[in-house]
């Protein structure tokens, strides 16, 4: 009995140090061919396309009623203690370090990881990657280089495009609606932040984009068989890249501190 | 010339080649032939290198196709051109696009000279009004012919069919074999078709094959092998359950 659970233990270790050596050696392979082929500009562009531009409206969206749902949060709290003049910086602080990379991040994972997922997924089992290893096209300099560069440049600018329109959120929450004064709310703002809080926050967002482009390119490209195969690709690919994102996010944010 | 030697393997302990040898002239036209789900289709994705072999040798060309990386590896599979069974076009490329596709990722042509050459390839198989279609626009006789409109742009020395007419009625299956015939005729490659459309495919090919239990059990003309009148070949021919062929 207990030489079973020590032998039950040590496969299930096994597993997972083959499985992290897998995601290793793709993450790699897939940095071999970055820096060591001619980028694909054209496969990057239609990238930058689906990964970020089309995911512009839902992060406008989500970043701008994040910032009035906080502003209108924060003052409550705030007021508690007479302390509305600091709702500017509070807004900004929480939104350039926190809430912009990871949210928007999270947005981009469930739009566009997701899809990515399942399109290299389908593009497996359709055998299409295999057509791309018989043309001597390789996969990881086709497929997955174009990607993994699309969402490092796009995710650090939608995190961007999120904070600032949660600011405007948060501006129209507590200076229109709440009656904090705009000189306050702005002024305050630009005495609080400073420029590592931004670097902090693009930081973040590059990491992100690494994350969620290497796990959802990993899952598509090593799919099981079958309709189920892809959808279970796809929901583990969101999964993990949701989870690793907190994950991360507290370790990078517990070092920068 | 292509020559299997010996070749093993297997997939979580179930052995699919058991030693198997083959030997394949250049210019040949061969016919692979056997029962479904018994490593035809393995067999081709080892000559062409996405899979090895736990043992033997696949050598084409005089080279060894599993010892070859990178650049090598890269280098002996543009002599290929490879037909898939189910098509394996781009989905989210046109007709036009999907067949442009090696030109464009493997040759330094400018754009006017890639299309004046993708409009001959699918004049030649008949989709030239097409070419705006994207595949799921397309009938399987169709895919079948953009896919190998696609295999031939490259104008391959080596050509491998995977059941090219498996899923197609009688008349769209002979037509895509008088294109490969055709294509044959134009390139002088040298191809393998694994299929099952016996006796039609038969009138293309110089040589057959037939595979069974990991190996090859009947190898030579139609006219050798008719004459040594091979009971398995008989039963395969017929398709009668009856015989030394069992269901798998």
């Amino acid at each position: 009995m207990f030489i079973s659970c020590i032998r039950g233990l040590g496969r299930g270790a096994l597993g997972v140090l083959e499985m992290l050596g897998s995601y290793g050696m793709f993450l790699l392979t897939a940095f071999f061919w970055l820096f060591g082929s001619p980028l694909k500009f054209r496969r990057v562009l239609e990238q930058i396309i689906f990964i970020g531009v089309k995911s512009t409206v839902i992060v406008l969206l989500t970043g701008a009623f994040t910032g009035m749902v906080f502003a209108l949060q924060v003052f409550y709290a705030l007021s508690k203690f007479g302390g509305e003049s600091l709702l500017g910086p509070t807004v900004a602080l929480s939104l350039i370090r926190e809430l912009g990379p990871v949210v928007s991040a999270l947005m981009i994972t469930g739009r566009a990881g997701s899809a990515l997922a399942s399109e290299i997924g389908i593009m497996r089992i359709t055998e299409q990657i295999d057509a791309l290893e018989i043309m001597a096209v390789n996969p990881y300099r086709y497929l997955v280089v174009p990607n993994v560069v699309a969402a490092v440049v796009s995710f650090p600018l939608l995190g961007a495009f999120f904070s600032m329109i949660g600011i405007w959120g948060g501006y129209l929450v507590g200076v229109k609606l709440l009656g904090v004064s705009e000189g306050t709310y702005f002024g305050e703002m630009s005495n609080f932040v400073e420029m590592k809080d931004i670097t902090m926050g693009i930081t973040k967002s590059l990491s992100f984009g690494l994350i969620v482009s290497w796990v959802c390119c990993y899952k598509g490209f090593f799919t099981e068989f079958g309709a189920k195969g892809v959808g279970k690709a796809t929901t583990q690919s969101v999964v993990i890249s949701s989870v690793l994102i907190l994950i991360w996010d507290y370790f990078i944010t517990s070092i920068s501190l | 010339m292509i020559i299997v030697r010996d070749a093993y393997k297997s997939f979580n302990g179930n052995q699919v080649l058991k030693g198997l040898n083959l030997e394949i002239l250049e210019g040949e036209m061969f016919a692979l032939i056997g029962r479904s789900g018994l490593g035809k289709s393995v067999l081709l994705k080892h000559i062409i290198g996405i899979m090895k072999p736990d043992r033997g040798d696949i050598f084409v060309d005089e080279q060894n196709v599993g010892s070859l990386h990178g650049k090598q590896l890269e280098a002996m599979r543009r002599k290929f051109g490879y037909l898939f069974q189910e098509g394996a076009l781009f989905d989210s490329l046109t007709v036009f696009e999907n067949v442009a596709f090696p030109l464009r990722e493997k040759t330094a042509m400018k754009e006017p000279e890639i299309k004046d050459r993708v409009f001959v390839e699918l004049e030649h198989m008949g989709l030239k009004k097409d070419a705006h279609k994207y595949p799921a626009e397309l009938s399987g006789g169709m895919r079948k012919r953009t896919s190998l409109a696609r295999a031939m742009i490259m104008q391959p020395s080596i050509m491998l069919f995977d059941e090219p007419t498996t899923g197609l009625d009688p008349i769209i299956g002979q037509s895509i074999l008088n294109y490969i015939q055709l294509c044959h005729r134009r390139l002088g490659f040298t191809g393998i078709i694994v299929t099952h459309d016996v006796p039609r495919v038969f009138t293309i090919v110089q040589k057959i094959a037939m595979m069974d239990d990991g190996r090859i059990i009947i190898n030579g003309t139609y006219d050798e092998i008719v004459r040594q009148g091979n009971p398995a070949f008989q039963q395969f021919l017929s398709g009668s359950i009856d015989g030394p062929l069992h269901y798998v």
